[in-house]
């Protein structure tokens, strides 16, 4: 067991154990609640840069599958547990979260508190951290982390750099992939939509030339203000075509109709976040992750209504527009890992691009 | 949606005696769903025939109605009460089957009563085997192939198209009684037959035997708006074939991925939305573990044990939750009570791992059939946290106290391979250990598997603690192996073992080096939320979050897990103390580790340790709160058998002094006791060792009555005829600790009775004398009581006060003391003293009104009785009569002989209470589960020396119109000497009609039986006895119980008498 250290910017140390790969690595850190569904955390793009504590203690106990990844290649900086499975068990198991974490170069560490971390982390927010070796000198350690700037540029990391087609027969869609998920692409695909994923910057014009019946803005890391591209690029086609947005994806929509967003204290982030839809009184448990959140007060004048709210602390959780078919939501309805029980968005979206498209019918034919 | 104001008074249905199946845990939801309807301004009522609940105080409901669980009684309190709704959804299956009862019958709706939760379409589709495989094929929902039958006949058909092996449930029983596994035919045959007996609508359910697959478990639950959540899933350890209660259990699931836990999560919240509950539900399913291939076994629209364990597991309190959800609130608008700032509509996250383990009583009932199946087995468990499953898992061992802190079974190292494969396969109720124990031998996890279907995921984990333990053997004193064996939850008496040193060695090494747990709180969001739930486990990390406070506190130990000999009325005792504790301004701190109870409900005390029950356990409590002292009154064996180590380590125990406890328990101590304070005793002595005792016995002269020193509710106490019987029972006594002597007692046969007393050193009052309706040599525990005394003169109630006074003063008691006697001729007879609260007294506080636990801390604490307002005496009787029945659950326990002796066997009790005594009796019998008919037949089988007698008992019966029974020797008898008619029937064995088959061919409402000195195992007695029960018909092993009944009998039917019959009696 190779000891390693955890440190924080504000100076606290972790004693713990190394697993997965040895690399010296920092980020910004943060706890994910759910309980199971590890493999689609750690290869959510939306964690690009970050140290996701998993509160659960037990991480890896039904070890790495080839089916359940969000990403080719995760972009997790580290993975925090209590204990890690050396000996995972599961029918589809294909290996150790330990070697895959190895073979993607992340470094991971266990044995540690999470408890009292998740407590830190509660208390005085999101900060920043690194894994090192124990010998390291920690006070320098935490000076240079202190002094540190992360990278900003995180959509541009995950997202793809060349559009490409993921063919079907049904509804098309463009799919404005800020660091996807592959849980996007899936509903979207049992729908027999027919997908094209652009890169962040796609320009607006070149994704109206594919002629698309919406447009997906998907979930992706850091901050939404990083991408103003993009943000003008929704403010142009706002009204032409339908639009669903979800995670950053909602954030750049209500952006683009002039809301603002701001960093919370420590997100949301797990399986377990209850959001009420106010249009029918119905609270859903829904899957989140997200640091950033819509000002609620600066929706007004902005031609978005609040459909959803998260009633432990009423975060802004869905908008709709009043006069263009766009809405979107800042959890995941595509689950994956967590509840399904939003799932029903994509069927509606995919109706207001029918509806859409018949209005247009109707349009040409007149 | 705000909760409804269109109804006002709420009758609630509480889940009656505890039997296997149906244990304390309904009293802990029932408890909390009075509370909660009351916190709303709702009146409520309460019936519930179980006298040791919480929740038949007075406090918790608005009316108490310790009435019988009937429908009669039940439409009896719904129109005196006249009720606007009916919340049937907490009081178990007996709740929910008799709520459906009232709606058949037309009850509820004569009287306008609404029936909350759940509505009975939806009951009866979850309930009923057909309607529910139609509901889930509507869902689109898998259901392992089965067929409803009505006859044997039925479920042979079926078993030839599909093949063997089959699952046998019968419809409507609890804790599936009845059902069973069957490999063959003949097995089939034979469990379908009792299935069909048992069921009350004759139906059982025959299905694919799905065995090995893993058993997961989902608790859901639903409000009107049809918004629902999983509180909590649980992964059975033990796969599909063994019934959940009697699975050791973890939560949250361990094995499953996020696509498995949602795909089961999805199908669970369909199903309870297809329902339409309102409040909680469990659904039972099972997973293929090489595929995504589930079946839905079960679903409970109800809250049910595994509810309970959930609500413990997590924090989330489904009980009150639903009861507020079955008055119209919904769950986004119900404050979740643990962080006092969210919702209730989410789902729990966990940061630790919860470990349920079964506790089976097998450590009384050495002879009963220890294999599990899908018949539940278990009488009560426990729970244990840990933040890794091994922790969570030893904790859990150790809360069993089943002599052993450890995965480690002495007796299990003599097994030879072939019997430890065996019972490896087939399992029992030592598979924990047995595992253990091949691993020890170098099984291959593989190996294990393949025998076991266990998932190699918790077979590599229980490796994973004997790996350690092997490196403990060889790195003794080291620090750094001692603190990785500490982390994965082994006990410093498995250390004490391991490396050869006494016990209080390994934790002084500990002290030196502070390696000791911190407690983590339980807070249902993994610290997402800021809360103050004070709900702690322990476990070695860094940050202790228990705040330890300035004011004065006082540690209560609980009593543990439900057992036979130590149930409830513990809990009832503890929670109690709490109240009095609390009262007087101190903080309250419990410990105990049953999730069943109300004791372990965090809003009881001011702060819960959900932690075992062992000296190591409690020590790091104390080394952290530091409490003024310790209370062991009220936890029953598990409290007291602490008393000595603590007070070694030099915590304080409050109350009556360990030197009392010593002096009642210790035989010679004991004696020398009595003599000095000029009290009568039956004769006897302890005997060091066993071949003393014959010599003893001899001298005392027959018959005897022997035991082991310090056990729990008789535990192998014996009443010896001779010699040869004295022989035989001390060859059974091979497992008997040599560290505790045997007692020989001579057997006095004479009324027994009991008080239980209330002293602070100077004043002692008794609240009420008991006397038991069985002669002496029946256990205390599963005696009828009765309550005030009917036969005991002024004198002899005098003499029983003197005794209390005398022995309370004597042994300086501070709190509770129970005492019984034998009255022979005016004479009373010390026969046991406990300087401790007895199971009695939940039903005596009840009837005298007295809470005695109560004023029994405020004793304990200093307080004296003479400020409270009493002097030293027997307080007033109460007007009404009342009378504790006892409850067995021998159907559930195959090849246990029901037969009563000293050893106790009931697991819970009934209350009946009324004007006269037949009338106690009567609504006492009938809430206990037995029929009391009016007519009928009755098999008398009886040994010699009870033949006199009989035929008392056999001339009454005849008067009342019932047919006689009985084999050639007893029918002669009775003809002959009584000149009473008789049919003859044949032994067992013989051609029909023999004793078994009219017992089959339901001719007898009555089977009597008594013991032939010298007990024979396997004797045509217990066949018969066996046979009633399996049948569900009353075997009576006492005649003093006989006689009660047909009083009971006699004054409520008229009989027809000839005038000459009556002349010729004169």
């Amino acid at each position: 067991m190779r000891k390693r250290n955890l440190i924080l910017e504000d100076g606290t140390v972790f004693e713990g154990y190394g697993f997965g790969s040895e690399e010296v690595s920092k980020g910004e850190i943060v706890f994910n609640t759910g309980m199971t569904g590890y493999q689609e955390v750690i290869t959510d793009p939306s964690y690009c840069g970050q140290f996701v504590t998993m509160t659960y203690p037990l991480i890896g106990n039904y070890g790495i599958n080839r089916d359940d990844y969000e990403t080719v290649t995760p972009f997790i900086h580290g993975l925090i547990v209590k204990e890690y499975s050396e000996q995972p068990s599961n029918f589809r198991n294909e290996e150790t979260i330990d070697s895959f974490l190895k073979a993607n170069n992340i470094p991971g560490i266990a044995g540690i508190d999470t408890r009292k971390l998740t407590r830190i982390i509660r208390k005085y927010g999101t900060m920043k951290a690194a894994i090192l070796s124990a010998e390291e000198d920690v006070e320098k350690a935490v000076e240079e982390l202190r002094n540190a700037e992360f990278p900003r540029d995180q959509v541009k990391q995950t997202s793809t750099s060349k559009p490409y087609v993921v063919p079907g027969r049904g509804s098309r869609v463009v799919l404005v992939d800020f660091g996807a998920k592959h849980g996007i692409l899936r509903e979207l695909t049992k729908r027999d939509c027919q997908i094209t994923v652009v890169p962040y910057n796609y320009r607006a014009e070149d994704i109206l030339r594919l002629r698309p019946d919406g447009i997906m803005l998907t979930n992706g890391p850091g901050d939404p203000k990083d991408v103003p591209e993009a943000i003008e690029m929704i403010k142009e086609i706002l009204g032409q075509v339908p639009i669903f947005g979800i995670c950053l994806g909602h954030q750049l929509l209500s952006l683009a109709c002039g809301a603002n967003t701001e960093k919370m204290k420590f997100g949301h982030r797990g399986a377990n976040h209850p959001v009420k839809d106010l249009e029918n009184d119905k609270t859903y448990l829904t899957s989140q992750n997200h640091s950033y959140a819509v000002n609620p007060d600066s929706l007004e004048n902005t031609g978005l209504e609040l459909t959803q709210i998260a009633i432990n602390d009423e975060t802004v959780e869905g908008v709709r527009h009043t006069k263009y078919p766009a809405f979107s939501v800042q959890y995941h309805p595509e689950a994956s890992p967590g509840p399904e029980d939003t799932n029903y968005l994509f069927d509606e979206f995919l109706k207001i691009m029918k509806q859409q498209g018949k209005k247009q019918e109707v349009h040409i034919h007149a | 949606m705000p909760k409804r104001t269109d109804i006002q008074k709420i009758l609630v249905i509480g889940s009656g005696p505890i039997v296997i199946g149906q244990a304390a845990e309904f009293d802990y939801s029932g408890t909390q769903a009075c509370q909660a309807l009351r916190e709303e301004g709702y009146e409520v009522i309460l019936a519930n025939s179980n006298p040791a609940t919480i929740m038949t105080d007075n406090t918790v409901a608005d009316k108490v109605y310790m009435e019988p669980l009937t429908e009669e009684f039940l439409t009896k309190i719904i129109r005196k009460e006249h009720p606007d709704a009916i919340l049937p959804t907490l009081g178990g299956q007996t709740g929910l089957n008799l709520a459906m009862e009232l709606v058949r019958k037309g009850v509820l709706e004569d009287h306008k009563v609404q029936l909350l939760g759940t509505a009975p379409e939806s009951i009866q589709q979850a309930e009923d085997r057909e309607l529910f495989r139609t509901l889930m094929n509507e869902l689109n929902e898998p259901v392992p192939e089965s067929e409803i039958v009505h006859t044997v006949e039925e479920a042979v058909n079926f078993a030839n198209t599909i093949g063997y092996p089959l699952i046998v449930r019968p419809a409507y029983t609890l804790g599936g009684t009845g059902g069973g596994m069957c490999y063959s035919e003949e097995e089939l045959k034979e469990i379908t037959h009792n299935g069909l007996v048992l069921s009350p609508v004759n139906q059982c359910l025959i299905e694919r035997n799905i065995a090995g697959f893993k058993e997961i478990e989902y608790e859901v639950m639903r409000d009107h708006k049809d918004q629902a959540i999983v509180v909590c899933n649980m992964e059975n350890i033990d796969p599909v074939g063994i019934h959940t209660g009697d699975s050791i259990v973890v939560a949250p699931s361990q094995t499953l991925s996020d696509r498995e836990y949602h795909m089961l999560r999805n199908a669970s919240l369909k199903i309870i939305r297809a329902l339409e509950i309102e409040g909680g539900c469990n659904v039972q399913l099972a997973l293929d573990p090489y595929s995504f291939q589930y079946y839905i076994i079960e679903v409970n629209p109800r809250v049910s044990r595994s509810s309970a364990l959930a609500s413990k597991a997590t924090g989330y309190p489904i009980a009150k939750i639903a009861a507020k959800i079955a008055v119209g609130y919904t769950l986004d608008e119900i404050i979740n009570p643990i962080t006092g700032k969210t919702y209730s509509m989410f789902e729990p996250a966990l940061d630790y791992v919860v470990t349920k383990f079964p506790r089976f009583p097998f450590d009384k009932f050495t002879s009963g059939d220890r294999r599990l199946g899908t018949q539940m087995k278990a009488t009560g468990e426990v729970m244990a946290i840990g933040r890794n499953l091994e922790e969570s898992l030893l904790k859990g061992v150790r809360s069993l106290e089943m002599g052993t802190e450890e995965l480690y079974l002495a007796k299990a190292e003599g097994l030879d391979e072939e019997t430890l494969d065996k019972r490896l396969k087939r399992a029992d109720d030592e598979r924990i250990f047995l595992l253990a124990e091949a691993l020890r031998r170098g099984y291959s996890v593989d190996k294990i598997f393949d025998m076991t279907k266990i998932d190699r995921f918790f077979l590599n984990s229980l490796n994973k603690i004997i790996e350690t333990e092997k490196a403990l053997i060889e790195n003794k004193n080291d620090m750094a192996v001692l603190k990785a064996a500490k982390e994965l939850g082994i006990a410093d008496e498995q250390v004490s073992r391991l490396w050869d040193v006494p016990l209080d060695d390994v934790y002084a090494l500990r002290k030196e080096n502070n390696l000791f747990p911190v407690y983590k709180m339980v807070d249902t969001c993994a610290a997402e939320f800021e809360s103050e739930t004070p709900y702690f486990y322990s476990s070695y990390e860094t940050e202790n979050e228990s705040e330890v406070t300035e004011r004065k506190k006082i540690l209560v130990l609980g009593s543990g897990p439900i057992r036979i000999g130590q149930g409830i009325e513990f809990d009832y005792a503890t929670v109690h103390s709490v109240f009095a504790i609390k009262e007087l301004g101190y903080e309250a701190i419990i410990m105990n580790n049953n999730p069943e109870t109300v004791s372990t409900d965090f809003t009881i005390s001011d702060k819960l340790y959900f932690e075992p029950l062992t000296l190591e356990d409690v020590m790091h409590v104390i080394e952290l709160e530091k409490p003024e002292g310790v209370i062991v009154q009220f936890g029953g064996q598990t409290a007291i058998n602490l008393a000595d180590g603590l007070e070694r380590r030099g915590v304080k125990i409050l109350g009556t002094g360990l030197e009392a406890i010593d002096r009642a328990e210790d035989r010679d101590k004991f004696e020398v006791l009595l003599d000095e304070l000029d009290l009568l005793r039956p004769q006897g002595k302890a005997v060091p060792r066993l071949d003393k005792a014959i010599e003893t016995a001899n001298e005392i002269g027959y018959p005897v009555l022997v035991r082991p020193s310090y056990v729990i509710g008789g535990s192998r106490m014996e009443i010896v005829y001779s010699e040869k019987e004295l022989e035989n029972y001390l060859a059974k006594s091979d497992g008997v600790d040599s560290a505790h002597p045997i007692l020989i007692d001579k057997y006095l046969t004479g009324m027994e009775a009991e008080v239980d007393a209330i002293s602070d050193g100077e004043t002692t009052i008794v609240p009420g004398i008991m006397e038991h309706i069985e002669r002496a040599g029946v256990h205390s525990g599963d005696s009828m009581a009765v309550y005030p005394p009917q036969r005991l003169s002024e004198a002899v109630k005098e003499k029983c006060l003197d005794a209390a006074v005398k022995i309370s003063s004597a042994l300086n008691v501070k709190g509770l003391i129970n005492i019984q006697f034998i009255i022979r001729d005016e004479d009373v007879y010390v026969l046991e003293v406990n300087p401790r609260a007895s199971r009695t007294i939940p039903f005596l506080s009840k009837i005298t009104g007295v809470t005695m636990a109560n004023i029994a801390t405020k004793c304990i604490l200093g307080e004296k009785l003479a400020d409270m307002g009493y002097e030293t005496g027997i307080l007033p009787e109460q007007n009404l009569v009342s009378v504790k029945i006892p409850v067995f659950s021998f159907e559930k326990l195959r090849s246990v002989d029901t037969i009563l002796g000293p050893e106790m066997k009931s697991t819970g009790e009934a209350i009946g209470y009324d004007k006269t005594l037949e009338k106690a009796l009567y609504k006492g019998l009938i809430a206990s589960g037995l029929k009391v008919p009016q007519e009928g037949g009755v098999l008398l089988t009886v040994a010699d020396k009870d033949k006199a007698e009989m035929l008392e008992v056999a001339e009454r019966f005849h008067q009342l119109g019932f047919v006689l029974y009985a084999t050639q020797g007893t029918a002669s008898f009775i003809q002959e000497e009584g000149d009473i008619p008789v049919v003859q029937v044949g032994k067992v064995g013989v051609d029909e009609p023999n004793v078994l088959s009219i017992i089959e061919e339901g001719k007898v409402q009555f089977v009597i039986n008594t013991l032939n000195s010298g007990q024979k195992p396997r004797s045509d007695g217990f066949l018969i006895r066996r046979e009633a029960v399996e049948h569900g018909i009353a075997s009576l092993t006492s005649l003093d119980t006989v006689n009660a009944i047909i009083n009971v009998i006699d004054s409520t039917t008229f009989t027809a008498q000839s005038i000459s019959q009556q002349k010729v009696k004169q």
